[in-house]
């Protein structure tokens, strides 16, 4: 009978009326086809991404905008009420100092926010599968289901043995000094912290800005903190201290916030003076990775020796570029990085599995399980306290917990905020589906995350529960 | 333009018999090299001098563009009074030895290592992470060249 023939005709038949199917999601899904997609869409960590990927922040930008009201607000009412009197009754040097510093600040800020702090790129599934291939063949094979403990490599700098931790969510090991943040779920270079204050990681692309930043906020503070004060006495000295209050309100304020964010700020630079001029960073110093109180001959091994070349290295040092290519466009047969750390040996270098690994990174993690590091603590009073404060809690979690990064991140198929901030990461249904038949699959893999959002709070179990489920979707998606 | 044809060629037309990786080599800190060991892999391919070359004049070009020295200072000095708005107009020292590692790169690939099918992949793809060396199956020379 001809049913063989048929069957191939009606299933290519079936599959243009699914891509033809014009409903609303659909059509759009149709126009983005033709507008290239850029690699920032698809990005697996936890980020946020402006202008078309030219701007890079963490996800919870709050308390950055705090940062730039408390800043703009202080100022803008130093030069509204202040800079007048002192102008006309000191110099007009005051108001052009203070303007240029205040620029300055604002821009460094901004620098240190939108810029990439050096986030390493997630490694592509082939490199994953060698890495994994090698590290099988040292220790020897175990089970499929059974998950090796975390993999350190030893590697010895400057006469100090160094230990290279392999990260379970990027797939690589992670280079000296680098560590993964577990806010933007990212290894970044040279980790210094996550400020959420700037709204982002501090790494080796932006500590110098951030330094910067900083300095110039201590300057600005003093310096607006020392001229109000100034007003205030010559007002008082005319016209008597509570008579100047009430001529300039606004100074209180400004004295208020200038006066505890002196001692905070003063005290973060200070002490990234002292980073610097060691050349270590906040993760290694607050984890006393250098410090002689751990082994009698321990020392740093990245620092030049003296001050000065640690300083000029630090903040004149070559910028490098970023390594994750944000704006640039996702070319078809290009492998893709991996979003979860899931799929050990299930992704075979095929194009395939390259096109589903593309796709599935459009869910990200929810914070939920990785709450270890949680919100940015919003209890606190003073500004140098959160920076430093964050610090230890990002490289403990994923060495000590390989099963609960693998089922943190496999928790992405149920995360209500990625349907919220739409706009900014592509939700399931905008996605388009150039992929034939595995396109059938991806509205059962959302549907199978929507079905269970009872077990999102127990990751044991859902370590190999996602595992299953992925092999199944893997299994799919061949057909 | 008639070289570039030849790889994208090879792309599409040759099989990927598989892809071999060379890590970064951090025992001198974290500056940008490449381990200069040659992969068993590739020994029935390519010459293990003529690898070890390659890996090791990429490694100078990384090199030079981490190198510290007046250059870089005058460079970051520089760009720090311009509050960094200098580079909407110019590119960084670091970006333009990149530029001139893909050339190198591009070159190497055109003249050896192509024609015994295989295709370095410029680190910078890969997040400077590895060299990736993907070799292509040999079916219209033959195995075992």
């Amino acid at each position: 009978m001809h049913l063989g023939l048929d069957e191939p005709v009606r299933e290519c038949q079936y599959n243009q009326i699914c891509t033809r199917n014009s409903s609303p999601m659909e059509t759009l899904s149709h126009k983005k086809k033709r507008t290239p997609r850029r690699k920032w869409q698809i990005f697996p960590g936890r980020n946020r991404f402006y202008c078309n990927g030219r701007v890079m922040m963490a996800r919870q930008t709050g308390v950055f905008y705090l940062t730039l009201v408390l800043i703009m607000v202080t100022s803008g009412l130093f030069f509204a009420f202040d800079c007048p009197f002192l102008a006309s009754n000191l110099t007009p040097a005051i108001p052009v100092i203070g303007g240029v510093l205040f620029l300055f600040v604002l821009g460094m800020l901004l620098r240190a926010s939108f810029s990439d702090p050096g986030v390493l790129p997630r490694a592509t599934p082939d490199e994953a599968a060698d890495l994994e291939r090698q590290m099988d063949a040292a220790n020897g094979s175990s089970g499929p289901g059974y998950r090796p403990p975390p993999r350190i490599r030893e590697v010895v700098i400057n006469g100090q043995t160094v230990k290279l931790k392999y990260c379970f969510t990027c797939k690589i090991f992670r280079p000296p000094r680098a560590s993964h943040c577990s806010l933007c779920d990212n290894c970044v270079e040279r980790f210094d912290h996550h400020c959420p204050w700037v709204g982002n990681c501090v790494g080796k692309r932006n500590y110098r800005f951030f330094y910067l930043f900083i300095l110039s906020l201590s300057f600005l503070t003093i310096f607006i903190f020392a001229f109000v004060i100034t007003h205030v006495i010559l007002r008082s000295n005319r016209s008597g201290f509570l008579n100047a209050l009430k001529d300039s309100p606004a100074s209180v304020l400004e004295v208020v916030v200038c006066f505890f964010s002196v001692w905070s700020i003063v005290g973060l630079s200070g002490f990234h003076t002292y980073l610097i001029s060691s050349n270590q960073t906040t993760n290694e110093d607050i984890k006393g990775s250098w410090s002689t109180k751990r082994a009698k001959n321990n020392y740093n091994p990245y620092s030049y020796g003296n001050v000065l070349t640690n300083c000029c290295a630090a903040l004149c040092g070559p910028l490098h570029p970023s390594l994750i290519d944000r704006r640039g466009f996702i070319q078809p047969d290009t492998p893709q990085p991996l979003s979860h750390s899931n799929g050990s040996g299930l992704y075979p270098s095929t194009q395939n599995h390259t096109h589903m690994a593309a796709a599935t990174p459009l869910l990200h993690s929810d914070p939920v399980m990785m709450g270890r590091a949680g919100p940015p603590p919003s209890g606190k009073t003073s500004l140098g306290g959160p920076c430093s404060s964050l610090a230890p809690s990002q490289p403990s979690l994923p060495s000590s917990m390989p099963g609960l990064g693998c089922a943190g991140d496999m928790l992405t198929l149920r995360d209500p905020d990625a349907h919220c901030h739409h706009h900014h990461f592509v939700s399931p249904e905008e996605m388009p589906s150039p992929l034939g038949p595995s396109s059938l699959v991806l509205p059962f893999a959302a549907h199978g995350g929507h079905l269970n959002p009872a077990q999102l709070y127990d990751p044991a179990s859902q370590d190999s529960l996602h595992e299953d489920s992925v092999r199944g979707l893997v299994k799919l998606s061949s057909v | 333009m008639a070289e570039t044809h030849i790889l994208q060629d090879l792309q599409h037309q040759a099989a990927i018999a598989s892809k071999v990786y060379v890590q970064r080599d951090y025992n001198s800190g974290t500056i940008c090299k490449f381990q200069t060991k040659f992969p068993s892999e590739l020994e029935s391919r390519v010459d293990k001098q003529q690898f070890e070359e390659t890996m090791q004049t990429l490694n100078n070009l990384y090199a030079e563009a981490e190198k510290i020295g007046g250059k870089s200072y005058l460079e970051g000095c520089l760009a720090c009074m311009t509050a960094y708005t200098i580079f909407l107009c110019m590119e960084t020292h670091y970006e333009k030895v990149l530029k001139k590692i893909a050339r190198f790169i591009k070159e190497q690939n055109e003249k050896i290592y192509a024609p015994l099918g295989l295709l370095l992949t410029d680190p910078i793809e890969r997040g400077l992470r590895v060299v990736e060396i993907t070799i292509f199956e040999d079916r219209s020379i033959g195995f075992g060249r």
